[in-house]
């Protein structure tokens, strides 16, 4: 079929240069990409749009070769890719740069743009003044002044994208995939990596460009496509659709999801922020209040800050401006022992890296932040610590036929529940989640928000960051969104929609 | 200049401290420059060189070999057992680097292939070959060894200048292929960033099985280099061998982290660390300080190197901040 497409492709497909057809990829039952299907032509510029965990990421490792989907096809000029990988879509033309750009650091410029494209064979000689002379043409291709002897190391992050940028045209990169590459970039930045991109687009490279600055998108892209829950859903010019058309179809999911959230008096206010801020972390001047019985959403895009405003109320990032208060009382928190001792909890979004310790037994798993507890002159008292295990696994439902398995054996809605469990040993006053159920089958999804509503009930305060839009519209009282590192807006429960979250997580 | 300065400061640093030895000695001791101290300090070193220049390009390629010590002794005894049999010379060299080679192999196999960490891995094979020696020669030296074995029966002057050849010989392609050849940037790529050097087409795998071959080789010539100046050969040789090598390749300015360094630098460093034990005689100093001089030296050069890189990334925080996880 796609065969048949590429003979007549030159008239009717106008140029279509690399066709990707319903991909579909999951990563342990859940769907990255469903579906997904979109073409690319020669000499334009594809925008991809979509929120978080929309399958964006996912597509572009598949179109790469980094993923193998279960599912779907690519075809280059009509000819089907059948067996995919990092090395064989870049010898075919496609490449892309990341968002961190993969530069070897300790080698020049020169040399990190010849890496792997000379034909000499590996015991060909390296030609010096040729390297340098064709890092420097490549460069002025695309009007970079970068000294091609100058280790990558030293570059500044535009420079090191350029750089990326003049690598691929060196592999004569037909397909150019740009993930964010305007995220970290000024404005005069932007504006020569325009440049280079309409300059490209010129020569008949097709671009694949990711960005969730719709506003940019206007000003470089020829057409759109947004992606939502792993889904394609539409296609179009971009000069026919305005970015509040954008927004509506890359939330327009119903709202079918039943949250048990229920009404609690809100009570004193047992958390506050004010002025809040850490250069080290990029977040500033945030202000927040959670009462007792509350729970609170942070949404926002992914580099929005969100983790990072957790991290350092926690004491992982120094703060270095404003005030934190428990019950009124200031407070400063060092080092996430202090914060535990506060009764301050947090709840890391990583599971499987920061959440539970995979090969230590659910027990150990559980009591692991309350261990202070547990031991004094005689040791650890081994006797309490079954008891506790025993009343959390209990308590939320941890599906285990022995508390002494390791966590590694669990399901990944049971390990989310003891990393959970941790936390509420500690008995916490203030309690911080970190996209508690991405990742979690639907019923411990349901536990975990059931378990939520009983904990406000009992007065704790819930800070909930999550990605997903029904969850935090179903669970939460109020909803802070952020960009760029501040609360842009804060929304309370009646007032808030998909389509206001996410413009003001797009900075509109 | 200045890039080269800039580029080069850690294998200039090394050398500033070696000239700052040796005019010391030359001020203190003018006797150590007598040339028979010379010659004996360099045939001495020259098989810790080429152990070095491996052990380079292992820690280039971002993996370490702890295991040469004791490879070397199988190779000083193989060495010796071959002769014995009547094998001519030529051929037991041929030998020698083919069995180092297979034990290269070996730790390349598990360490390129099977991705298991190195330390680990070499540190196995540093007890496995040291004690599968022992068990096999049950201590004995070897010895009776043939005519022609004893500085290749060439006498030593012609041996010695012979053994400094080769070992200038592999020096200098070495250098030079690290340098020149694709194959020799590929392994400065590979232990930059490996997942890089995958997604720009590279068999990483390959290339880190290929540098301990060549490692296990290299160990193999210089465990013979070292044999022919005795005439018998000790069941236990090249014991610390591994800690010289990796001490004089960090102490040259290679990162330890991979990616970064030089064989000039290595040459260096092996110089540096050779050098103290006799200067420490000259000065009339207790040679006990030797070790403990050199530990000095090994952490003042990774003092600098950390001192160093924090400033790299001070230069780049704006960098830092951009890229901070999501």
């Amino acid at each position: 079929m796609v065969r048949a497409s590429y003979t007549s492709s030159s008239s009717t497909t106008n140029n279509m240069l690399l066709n990707a057809v319903n991909i579909e990829k999951s990563y342990a039952g859940v769907h990255a990409l469903r579906d997904a299907s979109f073409y690319l032509r020669a000499g334009e510029v594809h925008a991809l749009v979509g929120e978080n965990g929309a399958g964006k990421s996912t597509l572009i490792k598949v179109l790469t070769g980094a993923v193998v989907p279960d599912s779907g096809e690519i075809s280059l000029d009509g000819a089907k890719i059948i067996e995919n990988s990092p090395s064989i879509s870049k010898s075919l033309g496609i490449a892309a740069i990341y968002q961190q750009p993969a530069l070897f650091p300790e080698l020049s410029v020169a040399e990190n743009i010849a890496v792997g494209q000379e034909t000499a064979g590996v015991f060909g000689i390296v030609h010096w003044p040729k390297r340098k002379q064709r890092a420097k043409e490549l460069l002025n291709r695309i009007g970079a002044r970068i000294d091609p002897e100058q280790i990558a190391a030293e570059l500044s992050m535009p420079q090191q994208q350029l750089v990326e940028i003049a690598r691929a045209l060196g592999a004569n990169a037909r397909v150019l995939i740009l993930d964010e590459p305007t995220a970290s970039l000024s404005e005069d930045d932007t504006r020569n990596l325009f440049r280079v991109i309409r300059e490209l687009r010129a020569s008949g490279v097709g671009m694949i460009y990711i960005s969730h600055r719709l506003e940019e998108l206007p000003a470089i892209a020829d057409r759109v496509t947004v992606l939502r829950d792993g889904q394609t859903i539409e296609t179009h010019e971009m000069s026919d659709i305005s970015s509040s058309q954008l927004i509506r179809l890359m939330v327009g999911r119903d709202l079918s999801g039943v949250f048990p959230k229920r009404e609690v008096r809100r009570g004193d206010v047992v958390f506050e922020l004010r002025g809040f801020g850490s250069r080290e972390a990029g977040i500033r001047g945030i202000d927040l209040t959670i009462h007792a019985g509350e729970i609170v959403g942070i949404a926002g895009l992914v580099g929005a800050g969100r983790t990072e405003l957790a991290k350092t109320i926690f004491g992982l990032v120094p703060p270095d401006a404003g005030v934190m208060l428990l019950r009124g009382m200031q407070i400063t928190i060092g080092h996430p022992s202090e914060a535990i001792d506060l009764h301050i909890s947090y709840l890391p979004e990583d599971r499987r890296r920061h959440g539970v310790v995979l090969d230590l037994p659910i027990s150990s798993n559980i009591t692991l932040a309350s261990l202070k507890d547990l031991s004094g002159f005689k040791g650890m008292n081994f006797r309490r610590e079954k008891e506790i295990a025993a009343e959390y696994t209990r308590r939320l439902g941890v599906k285990t036929p022995a508390i002494y398995n390791a966590v590694s054996t669990l399901s990944g809605g049971n390990q989310q529940k003891v990393a959970l469990s941790r936390w509420l040993v500690t008995q916490p006053a203030v309690l911080i989640l970190d996209e508690p159920t991405q990742g979690v089958d639907v019923g411990s999804k349901a536990e975990i928000h059931e378990l939520m509503v009983e904990l406000a009930e009992q007065g704790v305060a819930i800070l909930m960051i999550s990605s997903e839009m029904p969850e935090l519209l179903g669970m939460c009282d109020r909803i802070a969104v952020m960009n760029g590192g501040t609360i842009a807006k804060m929304f309370e429960r009646t007032d808030a929609t998909q389509d206001l979250i996410l413009s003001a997580a797009l900075g509109h | 200049m200045a890039t080269i300065g800039k580029t080069y400061r850690r294998e200039i640093s090394a050398a500033a401290a070696l000239v700052a030895l040796l005019v010391i000695v030359a001020v203190a001791a003018p006797s150590f420059f007598a040339p028979g101290n010379l010659r004996d300090l360099i045939i001495n070193n020259l098989p810790t060189l080429l152990i070095a220049i491996g052990m380079t390009l292992v820690i280039l390629v971002g993996q370490i070999d702890i295991s040469v010590g004791s490879q070397f002794a199988v190779c000083s005894v193989a060495a010796g057992v071959l002769a014995k049999t009547g094998l001519p010379m030529p051929l037991v060299f041929v030998a020698v680097m083919l069995i180092g080679g297979l034990m290269g192999a070996l730790n390349g196999t598990l360490i390129g292939w099977m991705k298991l960490p190195s330390i680990i891995v070499t540190l196995a094979m540093l007890v496995m070959w040291r004690d599968a020696l022992r068990w096999t020669t049950e201590g004995a030296w070897v010895q009776g060894l043939p005519e022609n074995f004893q500085w290749f029966g060439l006498g030593q002057n012609t041996g010695e200048i012979l053994i400094f050849a080769i070992s200038l010989l592999l020096f200098v392609v070495f250098g030079w292929s690290l340098r020149n050849l694709i194959v020799g940037r590929t392994v400065y790529a590979v232990g930059s960033d490996a997942e890089a050097a995958r997604l720009a087409g590279i068999n990483s795998s390959n290339v880190v099985f290929w540098v301990f071959v060549v490692m296990g080789a290299l160990v193999g010539v210089s465990a013979l280099l070292n044999a022919i100046r005795f005439s018998a050969i000790p069941g236990n040789s090249g014991v610390g061998l591994e800690l010289k090598a990796i001490a004089a390749v960090v102490v040259g300015g290679v990162a330890i982290t991979g990616g970064r360094g030089t064989l000039i630098g290595t040459v260096i460093g092996v110089a540096l660390l050779g050098t103290i034990g006799t200067a420490l005689t000259f000065l009339g100093i207790n040679p006990f300080w030797e070790k403990a001089i050199q530990g000095g030296i090994i952490l003042a050069a990774l003092a600098s190197d950390v001192a160093l890189g924090r400033l790299e990334k001070n230069g780049r925080s704006d960098l830092a901040a951009t890229t901070s996880p999501a």
